[in-house]
């Protein structure tokens, strides 16, 4: 079928709400979408082209030019810069004849980078048409290229041994692993699915679930941390046509990875989670939206929605329940980790570019299609079946007083077991970093990039209560004196991302750099303050690295940092927080760099302001009516 | 105290205000003579809080007051030296990140932007400057964007539309890549009133109608002698 | 009281700001009782003859001679100000910036629509022009700048009511419709 035919029958009916859908459909055809496509599309779901091109320029992964036959997407979180992702990058560089962003002449290579695609713990790591490769090297490297040269197919280039469990099973075949390194509450196999959907749904009325979560104070996963079941309370009670459940697997905070194992191995706890919550909410409709980078899983997934179809776990009157319909699609995202939010990821379903809602109203009143939504994180859902399996008495006996239960924690970075770990709350730094085998640790970070960092030597010098107040973190970056901290929602929340740094890694020019790039490629561009401010900052920490930096600097950093709190969304808010964070905790690395007795270094340099002009007219700028000194810096 | 039937009552700035019921915390001030500094806003359409100016702070949190819409007994924090810094930072923000070269352009005098920026005083962005490469469309018959100037404001996406409902502008791409185009095939067939209607809309001079240039000299024009929202403050 | 040294110059400007610190019209004899005029177009004088109070910098650096001028103000200026739009954001020579200087030069000197009898395709090149720089930049990004007076021209008003705040060390009044950027 053309893509021409293909946009006239597509299979979603010219909605433009499922414009994602079409849209993934053409760019896996024919490889991009083309501005032909953009305009047939438009009179097709009777929108503007410009609003086609809207959606289709929003997401990393859709293309509007033609790419290459093989497409490698370069994972460029920090994990893989600390594993060699450089050499590994030269390396298809040379072997493809091409640089990154770019297509080969012979078009058959397009090379791209690509934020954290969630394989933090067997970096580097890349997607090549959707097949996940991981634990690259430059010698791997040279032989995909001429396995691809010679015309594999991606299944055909992969040699390594299919991951352990379902990365196995004949629906995925990939060679990613699980490495889940400690199991508790939620991931012992002691539960078989859709037991409670099964022998005890019957007995409870919505409320009594809700009543239950409630009790068990389970608080939402993704990093929030809002309590679910108030969340449901407030879904349920708004009115509406439908109620609608969504399952966020839009796992993208740097160095979280426990949502690719949860849906590879406890697939079945999740949905059946998500009908749970569809009872206890009323809801009818139901959406997994899978970030783009998990798509392996895809078919696999579709194969259990139509197994629990079969066992009426799906469909009508499910569980026995007279009149309870609920029913689950996944839509696919296309690249872009401001999706995480509710309220984009909620854009994003009705095919629009991901970008976050103004709250007040919230989705629970006004989300999918204005109907009431309950937006809740993968964990969170597996984590609500346990809870109302055993009751939520059982679950109060783990964790701490404050945070009920366990947490799965998505390990990487420097540490010989990378992996996921599930803990009870109030784990302490120490017990991770023992658990890991970490040594000469000099930072953790906690809560992935919008997390925060603490240092040892600036550790007394926290006076700055006031400049606190702005900076919520929703995670930290942790050296040696905190490491007796709690994870909990009191101490340390974390939506579980844990990057562990030893003395060796360079933190402000590798990792805070790495971060706010990944926050300016990664920002909706919505908001005037998160659009702009994080590049500003980031030249001035490059003006401090290359040692132009004076005080000042430092306090502008600060200062300046405080205008992205304005910003509607998480991610607008803490797209400071690399630089901010580690001016705070590790103020002694921004102090070594700083030139302390120069009061004005503009940075400017006459040899590189000329540069371009010198190498046009072969000579060099002359002086002789005036004598001035050498120096452009004010002492 | 007792307020008028169908008003609620808020706090803004430890003053007591009524204002009627469903009414954001912009409309609730201006009705009572107080101006919260807006630019992305636009009466009459849904807002969609992009430039954040209109940021006030309730509970010690910061929200947008186009947005939020009262509710009893609200205490809202807005003309206070914090804030207006924040203001005022955003609008240097603004002015950093695009290339608004004031003296060349047609609605100097008229913009909105510019009126912020004199009302906070602004006179050198404590930003450096960014200089973007930025391109002007000017396929359109009837209007030129100027991509230079543009704000990305979301008025004229909202505002400018068919029959259909179709969108003239959209965005494209996100992050710093962000811009407001111009749809080529309805750019190309625009009425002449909506795209007048584009240009006035448009609160800096990103949306030009052709073959108009200057019109008003300096002196007479909507910001020359009063500030930005002295309007709304020397109404009662 | 001791009369203050001014100073002016202007870098990649037009001499509007200058003109516009003569539209001060008969405050000009006040002017003159409270300041002597070193180094400036006005009074043609070269180079500095003594330490001077207040620098006023008219126009941004748009080339390498741009910029020592300036460096050679703030070395020998207490306080350094920036008169009108180019000082203090480039302006319009500022348009160019994100043009790469090769294209810049070829419009202005082969391609462009205004050349004419350039048959040699020359682009001047002698050793006493200054280069380009890769962009216009504003005074302060190069180097320290104390004041910032906007405008295009600033109004005259403006400038008077600065001086005179600086000259008598007093605050400075700023009316709405003095501070414009056009």
């Amino acid at each position: 079928m053309t893509i021409k035919q293909e946009i006239n029958q597509n299979a979603f009916g010219n909605d433009k709400n499922r414009l994602m859908d079409i849209l993934l459909s053409i760019n896996e055809t024919q490889g991009y979408i083309s501005r032909k496509n953009m305009l047939d599309l438009s009179q097709k779901l009777g929108i503007s082209m410009a609003q086609v091109q809207e959606t289709v320029s929003f997401y990393h992964f859709f293309s509007s030019k033609p790419r290459g036959k093989y497409n490698i997407y370069l994972d460029n979180s920090i994990t893989a810069v600390m594993n060699g992702r450089a050499e590994v990058k030269e390396a298809f560089e040379q072997c493809c004849e091409t640089s990154f962003g770019n297509v080969s002449r012979d078009g058959l290579f397009g090379l791209f980078n690509t934020s954290c695609i969630g394989m933090n713990d067997q970096e580097p790591a890349a997607i090549i048409n959707n097949k996940i490769f991981t634990h690259l090297t430059p010698y791997r490297v040279k032989h995909l290229v001429e396995d691809m040269r010679a015309g594999k197919t991606t299944d055909e280039l992969m040699y390594e041994n299919f991951g352990d469990g379902n990365n196995a099973d004949p629906d995925v075949k990939s060679m990613v692993s699980n490495h889940i390194r400690k199991k508790s509450i939620i991931l012992k196999k002691d539960y078989i699915p859709f037991t409670f959907l099964t022998t005890k749904l019957k007995e409870y009325t919505p409320g009594d679930i809700v009543a239950e979560i409630e009790a068990s104070n389970l608080r939402g996963r993704g990093g929030a941390g809002f309590p679910t079941g108030m969340k449901w309370r407030f879904g349920r009670r708004t009115e509406g046509k439908h109620r609608v459940i969504i399952c966020n697997a839009d796992e993208g905070e740097p160095g979280t990875f426990k949502d690719r194992v949860l849906l590879t191995e406890y697939a079945d706890l999740v949905f059946e989670g998500m009908v749970v919550a569809a009872y206890a909410t009323g809801s009818d409709i139901g959406l997994l939206y899978l970030r783009y980078e998990y798509r392996y899983l895809l078919k696999f997934l579709n194969r259990k929605l139509t197994e629990m179809r079969k066992n009426h776990f799906l469909g009508q009157n499910i569980g026995g329940v007279q009149g309870f319909n609920f029913d689950i699609r996944i839509q696919s995202g296309a690249g872009a980790y401001v999706c995480g939010e509710e309220s984009a990821l909620i854009e994003s379903l009705e095919g629009k570019r991901g970008e976050p809602r103004d709250k007040p109203p919230f989705p629970v009143e006004k989300g999918y299609l204005g109907y009431p939504t309950i937006v809740n994180n993968v964990e969170t859902l597996a984590t609500a079946v346990k809870i109302l399996h055993h009751g939520a008495e059982w679950y109060a006996g783990f964790g701490t007083k404050d945070s009920l239960g366990t947490k799965l924690l998505s390990i990487s970075g420097d540490c010989r077991f990378p992996g996921i770990y599930e803990v009870e709350w109030g784990t302490t730094i120490r017990e991770i970093i023992a658990m890991s085998g970490a040594e000469n640790v000099q930072a953790i970070q906690v809560g992935g990039p919008s997390g925060m960092m603490i240092g040892m030597k600036d550790a007394g010098n926290m006076d700055n209560s006031e400049l606190m107040k702005w900076y919520k973190p929703s995670g930290m970056m942790i050296a040696e004196k905190f490491f007796d901290r709690k994870l909990s929602y009191s101490d340390l929340p974390t939506g579980g991302s844990i990057i562990i740094f030893n003395n060796h890694r360079d933190l402000l020019g590798e990792v805070v750099m790495n971060f706010m790039d990944f926050f300016i490629e990664e920002s909706c561009g919505s908001c005037s303050t998160c659009r702009n401010m994080p590049i500003i900052m980031k030249n001035k920490l490059r003006k401090i690295l290359d040692g132009h930096g004076i005080r000042k600097d430092i306090y502008d950093l600060l200062n300046w940092g405080k205008v992205l709190k304005a910003s509607r969304c998480g991610l607008g808010q803490t797209a400071g927080n690399p630089v901010l964070s580690s001016i705070f905790h590790f103020r002694h690395l921004y102090e070594q760099r700083i030139q302390s007795l120069t009061q004005f270094d503009s940075g400017f340099n006459l040899d590189e302001a000329t540069k371009e002009t010198k190498k046009y007219v072969h000579r060099k700028p002359v002086f002789h009516h005036f004598k001035t000194s050498e120096t452009w810096k004010d002492q | 105290m007792e307020g008028p039937i169908n008003k609620i009552k808020i706090s803004l700035d430890g003053k007591t205000i009524f204002a009627p019921k469903g009414s954001t915390i912009v409309e609730a001030a201006r009705e009572n003579g107080i101006y919260i500094p807006t630019l992305c806003h636009f009466e009459g359409t849904d807002p969609k809080a992009c430039c954040r100016i209109c940021t006030v702070k309730i509970n010690n949190r910061l929200m947008t007051s186009c947005t939020t819409p009262i509710a009893e007994g609200m205490e809202i924090e807005s003309n206070s030296a914090e804030l207006n810094d924040l203001r005022k930072s955003i609008v240097e923000l603004l002015f950093v990140s695009g290339n608004h070269f004031c003296p060349t352009c047609e609605k100097s005098g008229n913009c909105e932007l510019q009126a912020l920026a004199y009302r906070f005083k602004m006179l050198v962005p404590r930003f450096p400057y960014s200089f973007p490469r930025k391109e002007v469309d000017a396929s359109s018959p009837k209007i030129i964007k100027e991509q230079n100037r543009c704000i990305a404001c979301k008025r004229c996406i909202k505002t400018i539309r068919d029959e259909k409902g179709r969108h003239y502008f959209a965005y494209k791409n996100r992050g710093q890549h962000l811009e407001v185009v111009l749809d080529p095939v309805l750019g190309a067939a625009m009425p002449d009133d909506l795209a007048r209607k584009a240009m006035e809309n448009c609160p800096v001079g990103s949306i030009l109608y052709k073959e108009k240039g200057f019109d008003e000299p300096i002196g007479t024009r909507k910001y020359d002698k009063q500030p930005i929202g002295s309007e709304i403050e020397n109404q009662s | 009281m001791n009369k203050k040294i001014i100073a002016t110059t202007s870098l990649a400007g037009c001499f509007g700001c200058h003109m516009s610190i003569l539209d001060i019209d008969e405050r000009i004899l006040d002017l003159i009782e409270l300041v002597e005029f070193d180094k400036s177009p006005i009074d043609d004088i070269k180079k500095f003859t003594q330490p001077v109070d207040i620098g006023i910098i008219e126009g941004g650096c748009c080339n390498s001679e741009n910029t020592q001028i300036l460096k050679y103000f703030r070395e020998n200026c207490k306080i350094l100000v920036s008169l009108g739009e180019c000082a203090i954001m480039g302006g319009l020579p500022a348009m160019r910036n994100g043009i790469p200087i090769q294209e810049c030069l070829n419009e202005a000197y082969l391609d462009g629509p205004t050349v004419q009898e350039n048959h040699e395709h020359i682009i001047p090149n002698d050793e006493e022009l200054p280069l380009l720089l890769d962009k216009v930049y504003p005074c302060h990004e190069v180097v320290k700048i104390d004041y910032f007076l906007p405008g295009c021209p600033p109004r005259a008003d403006l400038i008077w009511n600065a001086l005179y705040a600086l000259i008598t060390e007093n605050p400075m009044e700023m009316p709405y419709e003095v501070v414009k950027f056009d």
